[in-house]
Protein backbone atom coordinates (compact mmCIF):
# COMPACT_ATOMS: atom_id res chain seq x y z
CA UNK A 1 0.00 0.00 0.00
CA UNK A 2 1.65 3.18 -0.94
CA UNK A 3 1.30 6.46 1.59
CA UNK A 4 -0.95 9.48 0.52
CA UNK A 5 0.97 12.99 0.05
CA UNK A 6 -1.13 16.10 0.28
CA UNK A 7 0.64 18.24 -2.75
CA UNK A 8 -0.98 21.12 -2.70
CA UNK A 9 -4.50 23.21 -1.35
CA UNK A 10 -6.86 25.16 -2.76
CA UNK A 11 -9.53 27.50 -1.53
CA UNK A 12 -11.65 30.49 -2.27
CA UNK A 13 -12.43 33.09 0.31
CA UNK A 14 -15.43 31.72 2.45
CA UNK A 15 -18.23 33.81 2.68
CA UNK A 16 -21.06 35.74 0.33
CA UNK A 17 -20.25 34.74 -3.34
CA UNK A 18 -23.71 35.81 -4.38
CA UNK A 19 -22.81 36.64 -8.07
CA UNK A 20 -20.82 33.93 -8.50
CA UNK A 21 -21.64 30.57 -10.42
CA UNK A 22 -20.24 27.36 -8.31
CA UNK A 23 -18.49 26.68 -11.60
CA UNK A 24 -16.45 29.21 -11.39
CA UNK A 25 -16.06 28.87 -7.14
CA UNK A 26 -14.89 25.18 -7.96
CA UNK A 27 -12.46 26.62 -10.36
CA UNK A 28 -10.65 29.05 -8.35
CA UNK A 29 -10.00 26.71 -5.69
CA UNK A 30 -8.77 23.68 -7.80
CA UNK A 31 -6.44 26.03 -10.13
CA UNK A 32 -5.09 26.87 -6.78
CA UNK A 33 -4.43 23.84 -5.48
CA UNK A 34 -3.15 22.36 -9.16
CA UNK A 35 -0.79 25.63 -8.90
CA UNK A 36 0.41 25.31 -5.34
CA UNK A 37 0.99 21.71 -5.98
CA UNK A 38 3.42 22.27 -8.74
CA UNK A 39 0.86 19.50 -10.99
CA UNK A 40 -0.16 19.36 -13.92
CA UNK A 41 -4.08 19.00 -14.75
CA UNK A 42 -3.48 16.97 -17.41
CA UNK A 43 -1.92 14.11 -14.39
CA UNK A 44 -5.13 13.94 -12.85
CA UNK A 45 -6.84 11.02 -13.20
CA UNK A 46 -10.49 11.54 -11.25
CA UNK A 47 -12.07 14.30 -9.63
CA UNK A 48 -13.52 13.56 -6.38
CA UNK A 49 -16.44 16.53 -6.00
CA UNK A 50 -18.48 17.17 -2.89
CA UNK A 51 -21.71 19.10 -2.95
CA UNK A 52 -24.88 18.19 -0.98
CA UNK A 53 -27.70 21.06 -1.95
CA UNK A 54 -27.05 22.01 -5.24
CA UNK A 55 -29.87 20.78 -6.67
CA UNK A 56 -32.07 22.90 -4.72
CA UNK A 57 -29.45 26.17 -4.53
CA UNK A 58 -28.22 26.43 -7.86
CA UNK A 59 -31.15 23.68 -9.91
CA UNK A 60 -27.85 22.25 -10.50
CA UNK A 61 -27.20 17.94 -10.41
CA UNK A 62 -25.04 15.68 -11.82
CA UNK A 63 -21.99 18.73 -10.79
CA UNK A 64 -18.79 16.07 -11.12
CA UNK A 65 -18.32 16.24 -14.87
CA UNK A 66 -19.34 20.20 -15.07
CA UNK A 67 -17.02 20.83 -12.42
CA UNK A 68 -14.13 18.86 -13.73
CA UNK A 69 -14.67 21.13 -17.00
CA UNK A 70 -14.12 23.80 -15.27
CA UNK A 71 -11.15 23.03 -13.37
CA UNK A 72 -9.77 22.38 -17.15
CA UNK A 73 -9.56 18.31 -16.22
CA UNK A 74 -9.86 15.90 -19.74
CA UNK A 75 -11.26 13.12 -16.85
CA UNK A 76 -14.00 11.91 -14.84
CA UNK A 77 -15.52 12.89 -11.81
CA UNK A 78 -17.82 11.58 -9.26
CA UNK A 79 -19.79 13.69 -6.93
CA UNK A 80 -19.94 12.58 -3.05
CA UNK A 81 -22.96 13.69 -0.98
CA UNK A 82 -22.98 12.60 2.70
CA UNK A 83 -24.75 15.83 3.67
CA UNK A 84 -22.28 17.86 5.58
CA UNK A 85 -19.56 15.83 5.13
CA UNK A 86 -19.59 15.97 1.54
CA UNK A 87 -16.01 17.03 0.99
CA UNK A 88 -14.95 14.29 4.12
CA UNK A 89 -15.77 10.90 2.35
CA UNK A 90 -14.91 13.01 -1.18
CA UNK A 91 -11.23 13.04 0.71
CA UNK A 92 -11.46 9.76 2.15
CA UNK A 93 -12.63 7.72 -1.21
CA UNK A 94 -9.36 9.75 -3.00
CA UNK A 95 -7.30 8.68 -0.15
CA UNK A 96 -8.56 4.88 -0.85
CA UNK A 97 -8.18 5.22 -4.25
CA UNK A 98 -4.29 6.48 -4.40
CA UNK A 99 -3.33 3.79 -1.50
CA UNK A 100 -5.06 1.26 -3.63
CA UNK A 101 -2.38 2.03 -7.03
CA UNK A 102 -5.09 2.75 -8.82
CA UNK A 103 -4.75 6.26 -9.12
CA UNK A 104 -1.23 8.47 -8.51
CA UNK A 105 -2.69 11.73 -8.75
CA UNK A 106 -6.56 12.92 -7.19
CA UNK A 107 -8.30 15.97 -6.87
CA UNK A 108 -10.57 16.22 -4.39
CA UNK A 109 -12.69 18.68 -2.84
CA UNK A 110 -16.10 20.15 -2.87
CA UNK A 111 -18.12 23.69 -3.48
CA UNK A 112 -21.58 24.90 -1.93
CA UNK A 113 -23.39 28.02 -2.99
CA UNK A 114 -26.02 29.43 -0.21
CA UNK A 115 -26.08 33.12 0.15
CA UNK A 116 -28.41 32.76 -3.03
CA UNK A 117 -31.07 31.04 -1.10
CA UNK A 118 -33.35 32.77 1.72
CA UNK A 119 -32.67 32.04 5.34
CA UNK A 120 -35.69 30.35 5.25
CA UNK A 121 -34.82 28.59 2.06
CA UNK A 122 -31.29 27.54 3.75
CA UNK A 123 -32.88 26.17 6.51
CA UNK A 124 -35.31 23.73 5.08
CA UNK A 125 -32.54 23.06 2.27
CA UNK A 126 -30.00 21.64 5.11
CA UNK A 127 -33.08 20.29 6.96
CA UNK A 128 -33.06 17.91 4.04
CA UNK A 129 -30.12 15.80 5.72
CA UNK A 130 -32.53 15.16 8.38
CA UNK A 131 -35.01 12.45 8.89
CA UNK A 132 -37.67 13.27 6.30
CA UNK A 133 -40.48 11.43 7.74
CA UNK A 134 -39.82 11.71 11.67
CA UNK A 135 -37.73 14.83 11.55
CA UNK A 136 -38.09 17.01 8.63
CA UNK A 137 -42.34 16.58 8.96
CA UNK A 138 -42.02 17.45 12.47
CA UNK A 139 -40.63 20.66 12.23
CA UNK A 140 -37.20 20.04 13.24
CA UNK A 141 -34.50 22.36 11.41
CA UNK A 142 -30.90 21.69 11.42
CA UNK A 143 -29.95 24.33 14.49
CA UNK A 144 -33.51 22.65 15.88
CA UNK A 145 -31.95 19.32 15.68
CA UNK A 146 -28.61 20.60 17.14
CA UNK A 147 -30.59 22.21 20.20
CA UNK A 148 -31.76 19.40 20.89
CA UNK A 149 -28.32 17.71 21.15
CA UNK A 150 -27.76 20.40 23.44
CA UNK A 151 -30.36 20.27 25.65
CA UNK A 152 -29.57 16.45 25.88
CA UNK A 153 -26.35 17.37 26.98
CA UNK A 154 -27.03 20.12 29.28
CA UNK A 155 -29.27 17.12 31.10
CA UNK A 156 -27.12 14.39 31.02
CA UNK A 157 -23.34 16.38 32.23
CA UNK A 158 -23.86 20.12 33.09
CA UNK A 159 -22.90 23.04 31.38
CA UNK A 160 -24.42 25.75 30.05
CA UNK A 161 -24.81 28.24 26.96
CA UNK A 162 -21.80 30.24 28.96
CA UNK A 163 -19.55 27.60 28.15
CA UNK A 164 -20.68 27.63 24.45
CA UNK A 165 -20.34 31.25 24.06
CA UNK A 166 -16.53 30.46 24.99
CA UNK A 167 -16.53 27.84 22.16
CA UNK A 168 -17.91 31.00 19.70
CA UNK A 169 -15.23 33.49 21.13
CA UNK A 170 -12.24 31.35 20.58
CA UNK A 171 -13.31 30.41 17.22
CA UNK A 172 -13.84 33.81 16.06
CA UNK A 173 -10.50 34.85 17.75
CA UNK A 174 -8.49 32.17 15.53
CA UNK A 175 -10.17 33.32 12.10
CA UNK A 176 -9.10 36.83 12.64
CA UNK A 177 -5.82 36.40 10.68
CA UNK A 178 -7.17 33.69 7.92
CA UNK A 179 -7.48 35.44 5.41
CA UNK A 180 -10.12 32.55 3.85
CA UNK A 181 -12.30 33.34 6.94
CA UNK A 182 -15.87 34.48 6.83
CA UNK A 183 -15.71 36.67 9.96
CA UNK A 184 -11.98 38.02 10.30
CA UNK A 185 -13.52 39.15 13.75
CA UNK A 186 -13.23 38.95 17.00
CA UNK A 187 -16.69 38.35 19.47
CA UNK A 188 -17.01 38.70 23.41
CA UNK A 189 -18.63 35.87 25.41
CA UNK A 190 -21.50 38.49 26.37
CA UNK A 191 -22.18 39.44 22.42
CA UNK A 192 -22.43 35.55 21.78
CA UNK A 193 -25.09 35.11 24.99
CA UNK A 194 -26.95 38.31 24.21
CA UNK A 195 -27.18 37.37 20.57
CA UNK A 196 -30.97 36.26 19.67
CA UNK A 197 -32.67 33.01 20.07
CA UNK A 198 -32.41 30.59 16.98
CA UNK A 199 -33.74 27.24 18.34
CA UNK A 200 -33.30 27.19 22.45
CA UNK A 201 -30.62 26.78 24.06
CA UNK A 202 -28.72 27.98 21.09
CA UNK A 203 -28.93 31.29 19.64
CA UNK A 204 -27.69 32.99 16.31
CA UNK A 205 -23.83 33.03 17.65
CA UNK A 206 -23.58 28.97 18.38
CA UNK A 207 -24.59 28.72 15.09
CA UNK A 208 -22.01 28.70 11.65
CA UNK A 209 -22.80 31.24 9.40
CA UNK A 210 -24.72 30.57 5.53
CA UNK A 211 -21.53 30.70 3.39
CA UNK A 212 -19.84 30.45 -0.15
CA UNK A 213 -17.31 28.57 -0.87
CA UNK A 214 -15.06 26.09 -2.70
CA UNK A 215 -11.95 23.43 -1.18
CA UNK A 216 -9.45 21.51 -3.16
CA UNK A 217 -6.95 19.06 -2.93
CA UNK A 218 -3.87 17.34 -5.31
CA UNK A 219 -3.60 14.17 -3.66
CA UNK A 220 -0.74 11.85 -5.22
CA UNK A 221 1.10 8.63 -4.31
CA UNK A 222 4.45 8.80 -2.64
CA UNK A 223 6.00 7.43 -5.85
CA UNK A 224 4.78 10.14 -7.94
CA UNK A 225 5.62 12.58 -5.62
CA UNK A 226 9.28 11.06 -5.52
CA UNK A 227 9.58 11.18 -9.14
CA UNK A 228 8.14 14.34 -9.69
CA UNK A 229 10.21 16.02 -6.97
CA UNK A 230 7.39 17.35 -5.31
CA UNK A 231 7.47 19.47 -1.92
CA UNK A 232 4.63 17.61 -0.48
CA UNK A 233 5.68 17.17 3.20
CA UNK A 234 2.35 16.35 4.75
CA UNK A 235 0.91 12.73 4.73
CA UNK A 236 -2.52 11.66 4.74
CA UNK A 237 -1.85 8.40 7.35
CA UNK A 238 -5.16 7.53 8.60
CA UNK A 239 -8.63 7.66 7.37
CA UNK A 240 -12.08 6.31 9.23
CA UNK A 241 -15.86 6.70 8.56
CA UNK A 242 -18.69 5.77 10.71
CA UNK A 243 -22.28 5.95 10.67
CA UNK A 244 -25.52 6.24 12.62
CA UNK A 245 -28.84 6.04 12.71
CA UNK A 246 -30.31 9.44 11.15
CA UNK A 247 -33.00 10.51 13.20
CA UNK A 248 -31.99 11.73 17.10
CA UNK A 249 -34.84 10.07 17.99
CA UNK A 250 -33.41 6.83 16.94
CA UNK A 251 -30.14 6.79 18.87
CA UNK A 252 -29.19 5.18 22.32
CA UNK A 253 -27.78 8.55 23.31
CA UNK A 254 -28.70 12.09 21.90
CA UNK A 255 -25.43 13.92 23.91
CA UNK A 256 -23.04 11.57 22.35
CA UNK A 257 -21.98 11.15 18.49
CA UNK A 258 -20.40 7.42 18.24
CA UNK A 259 -20.34 7.56 14.57
CA UNK A 260 -17.85 9.99 15.39
CA UNK A 261 -16.06 8.53 17.68
CA UNK A 262 -16.26 5.11 15.17
CA UNK A 263 -14.30 7.13 12.35
CA UNK A 264 -11.63 8.32 14.82
CA UNK A 265 -11.01 4.41 16.04
CA UNK A 266 -10.75 3.60 12.53
CA UNK A 267 -8.52 6.54 11.55
CA UNK A 268 -5.88 6.25 15.01
CA UNK A 269 -5.90 2.65 14.12
CA UNK A 270 -4.76 3.39 10.48
CA UNK A 271 -2.14 5.79 11.57
CA UNK A 272 -1.32 3.86 14.08
CA UNK A 273 -1.14 7.00 16.65
CA UNK A 274 -3.60 7.50 19.89
CA UNK A 275 -5.87 10.91 20.40
CA UNK A 276 -3.03 12.00 22.90
CA UNK A 277 -0.62 12.18 20.61
CA UNK A 278 -2.56 14.55 17.78
CA UNK A 279 -1.32 18.02 18.46
CA UNK A 280 -3.59 20.17 16.57
CA UNK A 281 -7.79 19.53 15.40
CA UNK A 282 -9.72 21.03 13.09
CA UNK A 283 -13.46 19.89 13.94
CA UNK A 284 -16.93 20.32 12.53
CA UNK A 285 -18.19 23.25 14.69
CA UNK A 286 -21.32 23.71 12.74
CA UNK A 287 -22.43 24.69 16.26
CA UNK A 288 -20.68 25.51 19.14
CA UNK A 289 -22.76 22.46 21.22
CA UNK A 290 -21.18 20.13 18.13
CA UNK A 291 -17.25 20.71 18.65
CA UNK A 292 -18.33 19.83 22.80
CA UNK A 293 -19.26 16.62 21.45
CA UNK A 294 -16.82 15.91 18.52
CA UNK A 295 -14.24 16.81 21.91
CA UNK A 296 -15.11 14.01 23.75
CA UNK A 297 -16.33 11.18 20.25
CA UNK A 298 -12.40 11.70 19.02
CA UNK A 299 -10.79 10.45 22.51
CA UNK A 300 -9.41 14.24 23.18
CA UNK A 301 -11.92 14.55 26.10
CA UNK A 302 -13.92 12.20 28.86
CA UNK A 303 -17.84 12.74 28.49
CA UNK A 304 -18.94 15.80 29.90
CA UNK A 305 -15.63 17.55 29.99
CA UNK A 306 -15.59 18.84 26.48
CA UNK A 307 -17.73 21.11 27.36
CA UNK A 308 -15.06 23.24 29.49
CA UNK A 309 -12.72 23.07 27.44
CA UNK A 310 -12.85 26.26 25.57
CA UNK A 311 -13.41 28.09 28.71
CA UNK A 312 -10.46 26.74 30.56
CA UNK A 313 -8.25 27.20 27.74
CA UNK A 314 -7.16 23.64 26.89
CA UNK A 315 -8.40 24.12 23.12
CA UNK A 316 -7.48 27.59 22.65
CA UNK A 317 -4.43 28.78 20.91
CA UNK A 318 -2.08 28.86 23.57
CA UNK A 319 -3.95 26.17 24.95
CA UNK A 320 -2.30 22.24 24.96
CA UNK A 321 -5.25 21.13 21.59
CA UNK A 322 -5.52 24.24 19.94
CA UNK A 323 -8.70 23.64 17.84
CA UNK A 324 -9.80 25.00 15.09
CA UNK A 325 -7.25 27.17 14.24
CA UNK A 326 -8.52 27.93 10.56
CA UNK A 327 -11.72 29.52 12.68
CA UNK A 328 -13.66 26.66 12.18
CA UNK A 329 -17.00 26.26 10.51
CA UNK A 330 -17.84 28.81 12.96
CA UNK A 331 -16.13 31.68 12.13
CA UNK A 332 -14.37 30.63 8.80
CA UNK A 333 -17.64 29.73 7.62
CA UNK A 334 -19.56 26.84 5.91
CA UNK A 335 -19.85 25.87 2.59
CA UNK A 336 -21.69 22.37 3.62
CA UNK A 337 -20.16 20.29 0.43
CA UNK A 338 -16.73 22.55 0.95
CA UNK A 339 -16.13 21.88 4.37
CA UNK A 340 -14.57 18.24 4.81
CA UNK A 341 -11.72 19.45 2.01
CA UNK A 342 -11.02 23.00 3.51
CA UNK A 343 -10.37 21.50 7.08
CA UNK A 344 -7.72 19.69 5.33
CA UNK A 345 -6.00 22.30 3.26
CA UNK A 346 -6.41 24.17 6.49
CA UNK A 347 -4.48 21.14 8.47
CA UNK A 348 -2.00 21.12 5.82
CA UNK A 349 -1.16 24.65 5.91
CA UNK A 350 -1.13 24.48 10.16
CA UNK A 351 1.56 21.44 9.49
CA UNK A 352 3.48 23.16 6.52
CA UNK A 353 4.34 26.35 8.68
CA UNK A 354 2.12 28.83 6.40
CA UNK A 355 -0.73 29.09 7.66
CA UNK A 356 -1.24 32.25 9.65
CA UNK A 357 -1.84 30.52 12.62
CA UNK A 358 1.14 28.18 12.43
CA UNK A 359 2.92 29.68 14.77
CA UNK A 360 0.46 28.58 17.64
CA UNK A 361 2.03 25.13 17.18
CA UNK A 362 5.25 25.53 16.09
CA UNK A 363 6.56 21.93 16.71
CA UNK A 364 2.93 20.24 15.59
CA UNK A 365 3.78 17.15 13.96
CA UNK A 366 0.38 15.08 14.00
CA UNK A 367 -2.94 17.18 13.05
CA UNK A 368 -6.62 15.54 12.84
CA UNK A 369 -9.80 16.64 10.97
CA UNK A 370 -13.21 15.55 11.72
CA UNK A 371 -16.53 16.15 9.44
CA UNK A 372 -19.47 15.12 10.65
CA UNK A 373 -22.90 15.06 8.19
CA UNK A 374 -26.34 16.36 9.35
CA UNK A 375 -26.67 15.52 13.06
CA UNK A 376 -23.58 12.85 13.11
CA UNK A 377 -25.41 10.22 11.23
CA UNK A 378 -22.09 10.26 9.38
CA UNK A 379 -18.95 11.36 10.35
CA UNK A 380 -15.24 11.38 8.22
CA UNK A 381 -12.08 11.36 10.57
CA UNK A 382 -8.38 11.70 9.22
CA UNK A 383 -4.89 11.73 10.84
CA UNK A 384 -2.69 14.09 8.80
CA UNK A 385 1.46 13.93 9.63
CA UNK A 386 4.09 15.54 8.88
CA UNK A 387 6.70 12.93 7.09
CA UNK A 388 9.62 15.01 6.61
CA UNK B 1 -40.54 25.04 -0.86
CA UNK B 2 -42.92 22.26 -0.66
CA UNK B 3 -46.80 22.26 -2.19
CA UNK B 4 -49.41 21.12 -0.32
CA UNK B 5 -50.32 17.66 -1.70
CA UNK B 6 -52.91 16.60 0.53
CA UNK B 7 -54.26 13.75 -1.80
CA UNK B 8 -50.35 12.68 -3.00
CA UNK B 9 -49.14 9.21 -3.19
CA UNK B 10 -49.02 7.74 0.80
CA UNK B 11 -45.84 7.01 2.04
CA UNK B 12 -46.62 2.96 3.34
CA UNK B 13 -46.09 2.42 6.53
CA UNK B 14 -45.71 6.01 7.66
CA UNK B 15 -49.19 6.79 7.09
CA UNK B 16 -50.99 4.55 8.52
CA UNK B 17 -49.02 4.97 11.92
CA UNK B 18 -48.95 8.39 12.01
CA UNK B 19 -52.90 8.31 11.96
CA UNK B 20 -52.84 5.87 14.72
CA UNK B 21 -51.40 8.38 16.81
CA UNK B 22 -55.26 10.05 17.15
CA UNK B 23 -56.27 6.83 18.69
CA UNK B 24 -52.68 5.97 20.30
CA UNK B 25 -50.47 4.67 18.24
CA UNK B 26 -48.26 2.16 17.99
CA UNK B 27 -44.36 0.81 17.14
CA UNK B 28 -43.02 -2.01 15.75
CA UNK B 29 -41.42 -4.60 18.41
CA UNK B 30 -39.08 -7.32 16.74
CA UNK B 31 -38.58 -10.85 18.56
CA UNK B 32 -35.59 -9.64 20.33
CA UNK B 33 -36.95 -6.81 22.11
CA UNK B 34 -36.37 -3.79 20.23
CA UNK B 35 -38.48 -1.15 19.45
CA UNK B 36 -38.56 1.17 16.23
CA UNK B 37 -40.92 2.81 14.47
CA UNK B 38 -42.61 1.88 10.63
CA UNK B 39 -41.95 1.36 7.83
CA UNK B 40 -39.93 -1.87 8.87
CA UNK B 41 -38.68 -4.54 6.93
CA UNK B 42 -36.06 -5.84 9.42
CA UNK B 43 -35.17 -4.62 13.00
CA UNK B 44 -31.92 -2.29 12.61
CA UNK B 45 -30.83 -3.23 15.95
CA UNK B 46 -30.29 -7.00 15.31
CA UNK B 47 -31.57 -8.06 12.15
CA UNK B 48 -34.34 -9.41 13.13
CA UNK B 49 -37.35 -9.81 10.83
CA UNK B 50 -40.27 -11.20 13.19
CA UNK B 51 -41.54 -7.94 13.62
CA UNK B 52 -45.16 -6.94 15.17
CA UNK B 53 -47.39 -3.98 16.04
CA UNK B 54 -47.50 -3.04 19.53
CA UNK B 55 -49.61 -0.42 21.21
CA UNK B 56 -47.39 3.02 22.58
CA UNK B 57 -47.92 3.17 25.85
CA UNK B 58 -50.27 6.05 26.64
CA UNK B 59 -48.21 8.81 27.70
CA UNK B 60 -44.30 9.02 27.58
CA UNK B 61 -41.85 12.30 28.51
CA UNK B 62 -40.07 14.90 27.47
CA UNK B 63 -36.75 13.38 26.93
CA UNK B 64 -35.25 17.00 24.78
CA UNK B 65 -36.97 20.01 23.49
CA UNK B 66 -36.23 23.16 21.90
CA UNK B 67 -38.37 26.19 21.02
CA UNK B 68 -37.76 26.69 17.63
CA UNK B 69 -37.61 30.91 16.14
CA UNK B 70 -36.53 29.95 12.89
CA UNK B 71 -38.86 28.09 10.87
CA UNK B 72 -38.62 26.31 7.45
CA UNK B 73 -40.40 28.29 4.32
CA UNK B 74 -43.50 26.69 3.59
CA UNK B 75 -43.88 24.66 6.79
CA UNK B 76 -46.81 26.29 7.73
CA UNK B 77 -45.76 26.12 11.97
CA UNK B 78 -45.58 29.95 13.00
CA UNK B 79 -42.46 30.15 15.15
CA UNK B 80 -41.74 30.45 18.28
CA UNK B 81 -43.11 26.55 18.69
CA UNK B 82 -41.71 23.65 20.51
CA UNK B 83 -40.22 20.51 19.03
CA UNK B 84 -39.34 17.88 21.41
CA UNK B 85 -38.71 14.28 21.52
CA UNK B 86 -40.67 12.22 23.70
CA UNK B 87 -39.50 9.12 25.34
CA UNK B 88 -42.27 5.95 25.40
CA UNK B 89 -39.76 3.42 27.26
CA UNK B 90 -39.11 1.03 23.90
CA UNK B 91 -38.62 4.21 21.18
CA UNK B 92 -38.87 7.75 21.15
CA UNK B 93 -40.79 10.23 19.00
CA UNK B 94 -40.22 13.51 17.62
CA UNK B 95 -43.16 16.22 17.13
CA UNK B 96 -44.66 19.84 18.23
CA UNK B 97 -45.74 20.14 21.57
CA UNK B 98 -49.16 21.78 21.85
CA UNK B 99 -51.21 23.68 24.41
CA UNK B 100 -47.65 24.38 26.42
CA UNK B 101 -45.03 26.92 26.28
CA UNK B 102 -41.29 26.44 26.42
CA UNK B 103 -41.40 28.05 29.87
CA UNK B 104 -44.13 25.20 30.80
CA UNK B 105 -41.55 21.97 29.17
CA UNK B 106 -38.89 20.51 31.03
CA UNK B 107 -37.48 17.08 30.48
CA UNK B 108 -39.74 14.23 32.04
CA UNK B 109 -42.77 16.00 31.03
CA UNK B 110 -45.59 13.78 30.31
CA UNK B 111 -47.24 14.06 27.15
CA UNK B 112 -49.38 11.83 25.58
CA UNK B 113 -49.53 11.98 21.11
CA UNK B 114 -51.53 13.19 18.45
CA UNK B 115 -51.56 13.52 15.01
CA UNK B 116 -52.93 17.26 13.02
CA UNK B 117 -52.73 18.00 9.53
CA UNK B 118 -50.39 20.51 8.25
CA UNK B 119 -51.75 22.83 6.40
CA UNK B 120 -49.35 24.02 4.17
CA UNK B 121 -47.86 21.16 3.06
CA UNK B 122 -50.84 19.00 3.20
CA UNK B 123 -48.80 16.39 5.49
CA UNK B 124 -49.40 14.51 8.83
CA UNK B 125 -47.79 16.27 11.71
CA UNK B 126 -46.82 14.23 14.96
CA UNK B 127 -48.01 16.50 17.58
CA UNK B 128 -47.99 15.68 21.56
CA UNK B 129 -51.01 17.30 24.57
CA UNK B 130 -50.00 17.87 27.99
CA UNK B 131 -50.93 14.25 29.58
ZN1 LIG C 1 -34.13 -6.33 17.07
Amino acid sequence: MTGVRVAGVGLTPFGEHAGRTGRDLFAEAALAALDDAGVAGDDVEHLNYGNFMGALAERQGHQAPLMAEAAGLRCAGTRYEEACASAGVAVREAVRAVRSGENDVMLAGGMERMTNLSTADVTESLAVAADELFEVRAGVTFPGAYALMARAYFDEYGGGREDLAHVAAKNHANAVNNEYAQYQREITVEQALDSPAVASPLHLFDACPITDGASALVLVSEEYAEEHDLDAPVAITGTGQGGDRAALQDRTDMARTPAAADAAAEAYGDAGVAGDEVDVAEVHDCFTIAEVMALEALDFFDPGEGIGAARRGDTTRDGDLPVNLSGGLKAKGHPVGATGGSQIAEMTRILRGDHPNSDAVPDATVGLTHNAGGTVASAVVHVLEVAE
Amino acid sequence: MSDPEPDGPADTGYDEWADSLAEGGYYIECANGHGNLPPRRVCPDCGSTDLSEEPLPDTGEVATFSEVHVAPSGFGEEPPYVTAVIDFGLVRVTGIVRELSADEIGIGTAVRPDVERNDATGKRLVVFRPA
